[in-house]
């Protein structure tokens, strides 16, 4: 459980440093996110009426940003050599790296999201529902990305592939997070329905992700 | 501690690298691997470490700790060091260190001992090519782990660092470990030689 630990502790050292990445995939968020209004031109009701959907189509593609280097960076250098010598199950190396990676990348999307709803002119109640269903969707989104991303690892531009390898995956994921929303929001259907779905795909993701990605890295040797 | 491999084959990407390789090692015995480039030392090192199956063949590992997972019981040394040009040396081994478990020196000893105890709080990118060797190095004395596989140590090293890599091998031997080691150069400690050819 401590080399688990350890792992986590230094892929979260690794992305803050120099050249770590983090933050990358949070900045594309917010650019994707402002530029919209522009697009879409001042019209309050519409804005607050997609605001949601826009939030999860960015936060969806700001998650494929940095994907790549999760497993790339350590199969460079031999680092994943090592960690598959070191005791620790490789599905638990995957899933401490998966854990550290979504502490980086995938919650700071979930926590910016009501700030940036605020573009959006989204309602308080939106805002609280966009920020739950991505805190419960993006470990999902994650997970997902995390088998492509142990696929392509060893490619050198590995990142067009992993993105139409996990983006068609990621779609149940982007339905119920939206339809989890707008059900927040008053639908026909109540939230805990599509929010319980949601979740499970997350719990799914998991287990299968992790047990994907690690087979994917044994056979990427042989 | 005794290590057998029998009748070891591999082929990579359709072309065999080698084919009925066999040797045996006691404990306190190094072996040194010589050959050609490409006559598969490293590839060898590799089937060994458990990173890659080898086609045929047994690799059988008796009297020690965890007979059933061979690599946990080996330190592999590779071309590329795993070094993170972020991470301090004092960083990347205490990393390892949680990593491996069954702690032997703490990383500040290991540091010492190869002589980087100076560059402890440096990151790493500021090491030349001879002190990331000797930061690899550092990590086989991180964990006890009676086996050491290592390809092309002393590449890259002064006669100094040469003649240190010597006594960190020696030592390991007079505890009764194993080491495997590809080399193209004179090894500054007496071992067995196994000759690869290079193959047609």
């Amino acid at each position: 459980m401590n080399a688990f630990f350890a792992l986590i502790r230094r892929d979260l050292l690794l992305a803050t440093r120099i050249g770590g990445g983090a933050g990358v995939g949070l900045v594309f968020f917010l650019m994707l996110v402002t530029i919209i209004p522009f697009a879409v031109g001042p019209d309050m009701v519409l804005l607050a009426r997609i605001g949601p959907a826009i939030l999860w189509v960015a936060a969806l593609l700001a998650t494929l940003i940095g994907l790549d280097r999760l497993f790339q960076a350590d199969d460079e250098d031999g680092s994943l050599d090592l960690l598959r010598m070191s005791g620790l199950p490789l599905p638990l190396v995957v899933l401490a790296k998966v854990i550290a990676h979504w502490l980086v990348t995938g919650l700071p999307l979930a926590l910016a999201a009501p700030f940036l709803g605020l573009l959006l002119a989204l309602e308080p109640q939106a805002m609280a529902a966009v920020t739950v269903t991505l805190l419960a969707g993006t470990p999902a989104l994650t997970f997902i990305g995390a088998t492509g991303a142990a696929l392509t690892a060893g490619l050198r531009r590995g990142g067009l592939i992993l993105a139409v390898l996990v983006m068609p995956l990621m779609i149940p994921v982007l339905i119920f997070g939206i339809s989890a929303t707008s059900a927040a929001l008053g639908g026909p259907v109540p939230f805990h329905t599509p929010f319980a779905i949601l979740c499970g795909l997350g719990l799914f993701a998991m287990v299968t992700g992790t047990i994907s990605a690690a087979l994917a890295i044994r056979a990427s040797e042989a | 501690m005794k290590l057998s491999v029998s009748g070891l084959a591999v082929t990579r990407s359709g072309r065999p690298v080698f084919s009925k390789l066999g040797f045996t090692l006691d404990g306190g015995e190094a072996l040194a691997l010589t050959g050609p480039n490409g006559a598969g030392k490293s590839t060898l090192l590799r089937i060994l470490a458990g990173l890659l199956p080898p086609t045929a063949g047994s690799i059988e590992w008796t009297g020690g700790h965890d007979e059933a997972h061979f690599s946990e019981e080996a330190h592999y040394l590779g071309h590329r060091d795993a070094l993170k040009p972020a991470l301090t040396p004092l960083e990347v081994l205490s990393f390892w260190q949680s990593l491996l478990g069954q702690p032997a020196l703490s990383p500040l000893d290991s540091l010492e001992r190869v002589g980087l105890g100076h560059a402890a709080y440096l990151p790493s990118a500021y090491l030349s090519a001879g002190q990331r060797r000797r930061l690899s190095l550092a990590r086989l004395l991180l964990a006890h782990r009676p086996i050491w596989l290592l390809d092309e140590p002393t590449a890259a090293l002064d006669q100094t660092s040469e003649t240190m890599f010597g006594s960190l091998v020696a030592d390991h031997l007079t505890r009764g470990g194993l080491a495997i080691i590809a080399t193209h150069t004179p090894l500054p400690i007496p071992t067995r030689t196994l000759s690869l050819r290079a193959s047609a």
